[in-house]
């Protein structure tokens, strides 16, 4: 098939460029899970007290909606329970950033030209992107697998398949939004948009419907991987479902992608204005950094109305047996669980804004290496001023998004929209700091600046599944997210925001002064 | 001769942009083939077509007897491609690009060739990507082109960032290639370039061809420049047809006359006697100078 020709060689550039990346994203996709039977088989080693967890995490709908319900309590189902979703979502991740990095990117550097010259078939391009995401995604689903098959083959195997199955849904949804626009900064955009609002309709199904069969679970890739089920009666049709899903995206993407030209897109670029109304620097910064920062408030603004909807049916009695009642009364009855659900929702945002930061940040990095900032420096206009009009919208814009966010949350919930509003910016001191980090690789260690990305995803780690592992309080406080007051319903601890802004000053500082006194990277 | 390259009445839009308004081109087999015009001509599109990578509108277009969007990848084994532009991958060596660009067409670069090319461009095929000049990565992409042994070289501006030695070494490249009976498109704004290299030239402008031909076709569509020292007064050198921009001071006469009509001037000349004559063809720059500012008046 001429359409293909050439695909052998583009996977092994691709495997060649990312022979660091790939395996590394495997390594923590799969790891993370393939460890989850060590760790929760220290914690929870009584089949009495996995019952115990499964009731109570069931019962409380914001442990569903990060979660979803626990599905079976023997420890593969656990383990599928906490680490399912994330995993699943870290697949997409990865296979998000593997496609655009080898389609759109390599069309919109003008590097796909010279390939394309060559004897490349014109699906090839493509396919040796979905080869590489495959590759990430087979890799962490036989670590998965091998993890896991202690537990019971079955269940080890359908959790594989529902994890790497996740990520080539999202690396075909990557390859669609590919041929959509020119932009690659734009196609993680929309991707991400999608894996956002799937991981969104999930965790509304769950947290008001405890079975995992809402129909907004059903509506999300994210929520099919959920209801795979696996260790609690694997449920194999809905791999088809998954597989089905990736095989249109894929003949769909090749359809377009065989109708147009390298390089164009479907969506047309509008022309700019003929005079420049750029006044300086800053301006220029604002510019490059304003669509993904209305794209974020957007998003968070649509994720508070949502969770904020769900707040009245957070606290809502799940089962009526002696049992669940028993631990809906332990865990503190109606106020302290909406409390608990909007402090759960909360510190959501607070750790997904530390992507929007650390972006933010990078992007001045990413100005700089392209040689984009290059006749800018060389202009009269000094670094630390360059510099700050990057970071004006990476901290401001934080506080900005965090806001919105609470707003939704307040507006949909309908109560308490201070405390709402208020916790919400609780979460800007741990932000900034993450983003103070990336400024201070940026200066420092300027090629190691994407290490930032690392430190933001370990914080969200630690976050979202390091309390089931009863980690070491040490490792936990390493996140800035740990010294944080839980809110609302708890106290204002003024102390902690403070010293974390404080810290968030030096480090920026140490950042800035470092950038001042090295080369710059062209 | 059979024709490498024909194309007639292409065109391609962008939205509301003409970039290529009815483009001919027509290239022989064996011929290296220059290919000039203006920023913003149509010149690059016009390749990217012939590439396959934008798709046409109208028109035809064969290239080595073959349809460059259907047959793309049949035609890519035979040609080779240089860019104006090289980017190069940040984490790989020139050496590992230049190869993959070899399998890219189907067979590895010959290594003695490939080896031999380094060497005249001086390349440092070890370094990455990331580390090499603008005119560092042309040569990248240009020992991958020469290297390949393709019957068709398209180079688009290939020697913008090289420098005067490595231009000399790129202008024998492409005569070698030649003399092997490969055939050469060299677009160009290096009219000394195109002026040493190619047979015929096509110019474009604003998406059409305006004028094609050998350089000594088209400069016979040109004026001469005439300058002569007389011994008596040449009479009615004003009134011959043909003749543009006369100056006369004393014994000494400085014209410009179309180049198909030099023969009634130079009779005239003779006849007032002529002490000493020099006469220039028109340089490829002049040509095209002036080719354009008549079609600006014209449009």
């Amino acid at each position: 098939m001429t359409a293909l020709a050439g695909t052998g060689t583009l996977t092994r550039l691709a495997l060649r460029r990312d022979r660091l990346a790939i395996p590394l994203w495997a390594l923590v996709t799969g790891g993370l899970v393939a460890s989850g039977p060590g760790s929760l088989g220290g914690l929870y080693d009584t089949a009495a007290a996995r019952a115990e967890l499964a009731a109570s995490m069931t019962a409380n709908s914001s442990m569903r909606s990060l979660y979803g319900p626990v599905f079976s309590d023997s420890l593969g189902g656990l383990v599928a329970w906490r680490f399912g979703t994330f995993g699943a979502v870290l697949a997409a991740v990865a296979s998000l950033i593997v496609v655009v990095r080898h389609t759109r990117e390599e069309e919109e550097t003008g590097r796909q030209e010279m390939l394309s010259a060559g004897a490349v078939g014109r699906r090839a391009p493509l396919t040796a992107a979905l080869l590489a995401a495959l590759a990430v995604n087979a890799a962490a689903a036989l670590l998965v697998l091998a993890g896991l098959a202690g537990q019971g083959l079955a269940g080890a195997l359908a959790l594989a398949l529902a994890i790497g199955g996740t990520g080539m849904v999202f690396a075909t949804v990557t390859a669609l939004a590919a041929q959509l626009t020119e932009s690659a900064r734009l196609v993680r955009g929309i991707a991400a948009g999608v894996l956002g609002l799937a991981f969104v309709l999930r965790a509304a199904g769950d947290s008001g419907d405890a079975s995992g069969d809402s129909v907004l679970t059903w509506l999300s890739p994210v929520g099919w991987a959920e209801n795979v089920r696996a260790f609690a009666g694997e449920r194999w049709w809905v791999l088809l479902l998954i597989a089905a899903a990736v095989l249109a995206q894929t003949l769909l993407a090749y359809a377009l992608t065989a109708r147009r030209d390298v390089g164009a897109s479907f969506l047309a670029t509008r022309p700019g204005p003929a005079a420049g109304r750029l006044t300086g620097a800053g301006a220029l910064a604002w510019r490059l950094q304003r669509g993904s920062l209305l794209g974020w408030g957007l998003g968070f603004l649509l994720g508070g109305l949502v969770f904020g909807g769900m707040v009245e049916g957070a606290a809502d009695l799940v089962g009526d047996n002696a049992k669940a009642r028993e631990i809906f009364e332990r865990m503190g009855g109606q106020e302290a669980l909406t409390d608990a659900f909007l402090a759960t929702m909360v510190s959501l945002f607070g750790m997904l804004a530390a992507l929007y930061a650390v972006g933010a940040v990078l992007r001045a990095h990413a100005e700089e290496t392209s040689g984009r900032a290059e006749p800018l420096l060389a202009a009269s206009l000094g670094r630390l001023r360059w510099a700050a009009g990057h970071l004006v919208p990476a901290f401001a814009g934080s506080a900005a998004i965090l806001a919105l966010s609470g707003l939704g949350l307040a507006l949909s919930y309908g109560h308490d929209a201070g405390a709402v509003l208020g916790a919400s910016l609780a979460q800007l001191p741990a932000v900034w700091t993450l983003a103070s980090v990336a400024v201070l690789l940026w200066g420092a260690v300027p090629r190691a600046a994407g290490a930032a990305w690392g430190a933001a995803g370990l914080c969200l780690a630690l976050g979202w599944i390091g309390p089931a592992l009863d980690l070491p309080r040490a490792v936990l406080d390493l996140s800035p997210y740990a010294h944080l007051p839980r809110l609302p319903g708890g106290d204002v601890a003024r102390t902690p925001l403070l010293l974390l802004t404080a810290l968030a000053a030096a480090l920026t500082a140490a950042g800035l002064t470092a950038l001042r006194r090295r080369d710059a990277q062209l | 001769m059979t024709n490498a390259l024909a194309v007639t009445g292409l065109h391609k839009s962008f939205g509301r942009t003409h970039a290529l308004d009815g483009l001919d081109l027509t290239v022989a087999t064996g011929e290296v083939h220059g290919f000039l015009g203006p920023n913003g001509a149509g010149k690059s599109t016009a390749i990217r077509v012939l590439l396959g990578l934008l798709r046409a509108d109208s028109g035809t277009v064969r290239l080595l007897g073959g349809d460059p969007w259907a047959d793309a990848v049949a035609l890519h084994r035979r040609l080779a491609y240089v860019p104006g532009d090289v980017t190069l991958w940040r984490n790989l060596s020139g050496g590992e690009v230049i190869d993959l660009y070899g399998r890219l067409r189907g067979t590895g670069p010959d290594p003695a060739r490939r080896a031999e090319l380094i060497e005249r461009f001086e390349l440092d095929p070890t370094k990455k990507g990331r580390t090499y000049s603008k005119g560092n990565r042309q040569k990248v992409a240009l020992v991958a082109a020469f290297a390949s042994d393709a019957e068709l070289l398209v180079l688009d501006e290939p020697t913008s960032g090289l420098d005067p030695l490595m231009e000399e070494v790129f202008r024998d490249c492409v005569r070698e290639a030649r003399d092997r009976g490969r055939t050469v498109l060299l677009s160009s704004h290096i009219l000394g370039e195109v002026e040493t290299l190619c047979d015929r030239v096509s110019i474009v402008r604003k998406g059409r061809t305006v004028e094609s031909g050998s350089l000594a076709e088209l400069r016979h569509l040109t004026r001469t420049s005439v300058s002569a020292e007389l011994a008596g007064t040449p009479g009615g050198l004003d009134r011959l047809p043909g003749v543009h921009g006369l100056r006369a001071e004393g014994p000494k006469v400085r014209l410009q006359v179309d180049t198909d009509k030099l023969e009634p001037v130079l009779a005239a000349l003779l006849a007032a006697g002529v002490r000493s004559l020099t006469s220039t063809p028109p340089t490829l720059e002049e040509l095209f100078l002036r080719h354009y500012a008549d079609t600006e008046v014209a449009s």
